[in-house]
């Protein structure tokens, strides 16, 4: 996922293994929570709609996981086993069955969604239904193991997942039947794309009405242009801490509208309590001093890169995508979002602390585990046997500062290796989607990726996998167009190793993150850090791997 | 030959009169206003020319290439372009500021490291450049529809006239934007002519048309006008040919109007290449334009305002000379008028 547009996962990985700029905010654990207020938060603009089935977002992902409720989710808490995944609406977590291809939920009794319905096993299995016949974003590349997906993929409006989602009304049982093993379902269905709604949720996109939730807080009202206005829901009694805890205040405000630089001032001075989007670089220095007891830097299992086209010269040539590889300054890239205590060097896919992260770093000075400096004797020795010197590139970033700055830095070095190169920023509403789509001819761009779920397969097999590239559509995010069969061969028996072995599975998707990085579709550049920035008045500031702050567990004085 | 008579007399002294030109010249030379904003422009065509000269000798840098990792001495001290936060948390880099010595960086560097004084420079030959030659694409097209449409009527003024209506009832910048983000992506051919997408060529064009009804519209009823004027009912009456009187009667009249239009187009012109540049629509990067300039100092406007407000001053300070001067050249030219535009 990607961040305001398209965000993809969240958050991940590092969590609190790494670095973790500001002590006060966290480890709040000994006080006193104190409920009531409301909580302000400010972001630049809406993330479009608020249907939990198709909004991709990590905007709205991080206020889906307080409003809606799966199966399972991902433990909400502020260490390192906010990774784990525990169950929600199900009783416990089920032991897969069938060699690793069915899995039976029972759901819990008692819980009702924000309109006084009770939930049902009808309420899941349409849930799953409605995914499908909605053309849900990931439906595609995360359930498509499930059986019967095949058919919804290809006529979402008749999908009934026969076979597949198997409801057992008076055992009060679902039962998953998947196609293959899958050892990453559990995580990909505690994702809010497979939250639970009622089996009467309209079956096509809700845009800005909300459809009730079972979490602790329910939207009362949402106008994209000015605010989203978020209540506690009436019906909900805390049913498991570790998935879905009560929340603090009784309202969250969500305003949009405000620049960048005016949210930064209404957070500093208390009229607001946090903001969503990164504080722009030139309030940086100013964060990090004055207004350091109200930043947290957290590490991200994300990367910032910039796809080539494989199909498209002159990235078509694997010489051409390692030159560029070769040449481009990292450590100065890095600047350019704000320095190394925001953004480490990268040149693999997957991100550090991550599941079958082995540093890996082919494309430096000295070639080896870590990045040291950039190589543009061989690159530009690369780009000579290639015989593409001289070709036109053109750039695709988002008009944001960063993505623009690091758009201009990329000419640079295209020039530099004899590309006669041009930038065009689009807007970052449409920039994600036009990327992915073939017909636009996009040669190389930039881009970042957010982990979905903390699994190799979210970076490896969702970006780079020939399943993941759809030619002519915009929902492709193997935005290279990149298709090896060999490397795919290795991410099933990857997948496949992993529910027999992990380990053996592990070291499997290390080989498949170096392959790939060897094939260079694309060149990572860092790994980004979140920065956040709170009020002097919010207090438990809690920040979990999978789902960054965890709003309803934060109060106001 | 002391015994003239009057006529003669009449003839001799008007033999001895200066021209129409020559009373405008005088009365603009008159003019300080106009005369000091004359001297301003100039000043600062000439510095934007000699822009390849200062970025070479007094910047030392190439202005259009990053230079993130870059170091200056200045005065005696080696300091990084990007200047590190080191304090508190230690996050972010702030560009240097200015040093307001004539060398490297004296207006400071933007965020990718470039000398903002050597790219204001490019980026005022930038903005001349298309100001200007849009300025003659507008002025030229109006001239010619406003011209034929007004000199030969009937149907040939219906039809053009209801296109430049159709121009009209567009809001300048609605149909600037929409040209330039339809145009921007992709290259445009005409004929022979290419023009390709991040050309400057395409700003060129698009802000050359969309001022054309602007300037067409009076010059039109102008036209219309002087073919009532008595010096044209006598050429007609003499049986002078309609080309005859169209290039001797009534485009010798026109032209007066249309220098008067100049330095009021440049001035329009050189605000909608900034705001199209400024909404990145315009000027392509790594190019430089007075309004990509701004674009790149509003991210810098908290800790490096300079970045932004050198170029922001610079278009204040031509627009300014250039009303002020096309005041001066309409009371020269063209007394009686009250020329808008816009």
């Amino acid at each position: 996922m990607r961040s305001r547009k398209v965000f993809s996962a969240m958050m991940a990985g590092v969590g609190l293994a790494g670095l973790t700029l500001m002590a006060p905010l966290t480890g709040a654990a000994a006080q006193e929570g104190k409920a009531g207020g409301t909580l302000k938060l400010l972001a630049n603009a809406a993330a479009g709609t608020i249907d939990p089935h198709i909004n991709y977002t990590l905007q709205y992902f991080q206020i889906n996981y307080i409003l809606y409720d799966g199966l399972v989710t991902f433990r909400k808490t502020g260490d390192k086993t906010g990774f784990e995944v525990v169950a929600d609406l199900a009783e416990s977590l089920p032991k897969p069955d069938d060699g690793g291809k069915k899995y039976v939920f029972t759901l819990r009794k008692g819980i009702k969604f924000s309109d006084g319905s009770d939930l049902t096993t009808a309420d899941v299995v349409a849930s799953f239904q409605r995914m499908f016949k909605i053309s849900g974003p990931t439906t595609g590349t995360l359930y498509n193991g499930i059986v019967g997906a095949d058919k919804c993929l290809k006529t979402p409006a008749t999908c009934t997942l026969e076979g597949g989602v198997v409801a057992d009304e008076a055992a009060s049982t679902v039962t998953f039947n998947l196609v293959a093993p899958d050892p990453d379902f559990l995580q990909k269905i505690s994702i809010p794309h497979a939250a639970i709604l009622p089996a009467e949720a309209p079956l096509k996109d809700a845009g800005t009405v909300p459809i009730p939730g079972t979490g602790p807080y329910m939207i009362a009202s949402y106008d994209p242009n000015s605010l989203l206005k978020m209540v506690r829901n009436p019906h909900f009694k805390e049913w498991s801490k570790e998935a879905q805890p009560a929340g603090y205040p009784d309202e969250i405000d969500y305003g949009f509208g405000l620049t960048d630089e005016a949210a930064v001032t209404a957070v500093e001075n208390g009229q607001a309590d946090w903001m969503f989007d990164p504080p722009p670089a030139d309030r940086l220095a100013e964060l990090g001093t004055k207004y350091a007891k109200q930043v947290s830097v957290h590490p991200l299992t994300a990367m910032w890169y910039a796809p080539m086209n494989t199909n498209l010269a002159p990235f078509n040539d694997i010489r051409v995508r390692q030159a560029v590889n070769y040449a481009i300054d990292r450590a100065a890239v890095v600047k350019l979002f704000g320095g190394s205590n925001l953004a480490q060097p990268s040149c693999q896919i997957l991100p550090p602390n991550f599941p079958s992260y082995a540093p890996y770093c082919p494309f430096t000075a000295n070639p080896g585990e870590k990045w040291s400096a950039p190589d543009l004797e061989k690159a530009k020795a690369l780009v000579a046997a290639s015989g593409t010197a001289g070709q036109e590139v053109t750039i695709i970033t988002e008009d944001t500062a960063v993505s623009k700055s690091i758009g201009v830095y990329l000419q640079d070095v295209l020039n530099g290796l004899g590309y006669k190169t041009s930038v065009k920023p689009i807007s970052q509403n449409i920039q994600f989607t036009y990327i992915q789509n073939t017909n636009n001819k996009v040669q190389i761009s930039v881009s970042q990726w957010f982990q979905d779920y903390p699994a190799p397969s979210n970076f490896l097999q969702v970006l780079f996998s020939c399943a993941s590239f759809n030619p002519g559509s915009d929902a492709s995010v193997n935005i290279s167009g990149f298709c090896d069969k060999a490397i795919d061969q290795k991410m099933v028996e990857a997948q496949t190793a992993t529910i027999a072995d992990p380990a053996k599975g592990a070291e499997l998707w290390t080989a498949v993150d170096k392959a790939v990085t060897d094939a260079a579709p694309v060149a990572v550049l860092f790994t980004p850090k979140r920065i956040d920035l709170i009020s002097p008045r919010l207090k438990n500031f809690v920040f979990s791997p999978q789902f960054y702050w965890i709003m309803s567990q934060s109060w106001v004085e | 030959m002391d015994n003239l008579s009057a006529g003669q007399a009449l003839v001799r002294s008007h033999r001895g009169a200066e021209g129409p030109w020559r009373t405008a010249w005088r009365k603009l030379r008159a003019d300080r206003a106009a005369i000091m904003a004359f001297g301003v422009l100039v000043l600062i065509t000439a510095a934007s020319l000699a822009a390849p000269l200062y970025a070479r000798y007094v910047a030392e840098t190439d202005p259009f290439a990053t230079n993130l990792n870059g170091e200056v001495v200045i005065h005696g001290e080696t300091r990084q372009v990007l200047e590190p936060s080191t304090e508190g948390l230690g996050l972010g880099f702030t560009p240097l500021g200015p040093t307001w010595d004539f060398g490297p960086y004296m207006l400071g560097a933007d965020n990718q490291g470039r000398d903002v004084a050597a790219r204001l420079l490019y980026g005022g030959r930038n903005s001349l450049l298309i100001a200007g030659a849009a300025a003659l694409i507008c002025l030229g097209l109006a001239t010619l529809l406003g011209v034929v449409s007004g000199f030969f009527g009937g149907l040939v003024d219906t039809l053009l006239s209801r296109i430049l209506d159709v121009l009209w009832a567009f809001p300048i910048f609605l149909l600037a934007i929409s040209l330039s983000i339809v145009l921007i992506t992709q290259s445009i051919t005409i004929g022979p002519i290419e023009i390709r997408s991040g050309s400057l060529w395409l700003p060129i064009f698009i802000i050359g048309i969309v001022y054309v009804p602007y300037v067409a519209r009076p010059i039109r009823g102008h036209v219309l006008s002087l073919m009532q004027a008595e010096f044209v009912t006598a050429a007609i009456g003499i049986g002078a040919s309609p080309w005859r009187i169209l290039l001797y009667d009534i485009l010798p009249n026109v032209i007066t109007r249309v220098i008067v239009f100049v330095p009021l187009i440049l001035a329009l012109n050189m605000m909608t290449e900034s705001s199209l540049s400024f909404l990145s629509i315009g000027v392509q990067p790594p190019d430089a334009s007075w309004g990509t300039i701004i674009q790149d100092g509003q991210g810098l406007l908290y800790s490096r305002p300079i970045v932004a407000l050198a170029p922001g001053l610079a278009i204040v300070i031509s627009v300014l000379a250039l009303n002020i001067l096309g005041d001066g050249v309409r009371d020269a030219l063209d007394p009686k008028s009250s020329i808008r535009v816009a």
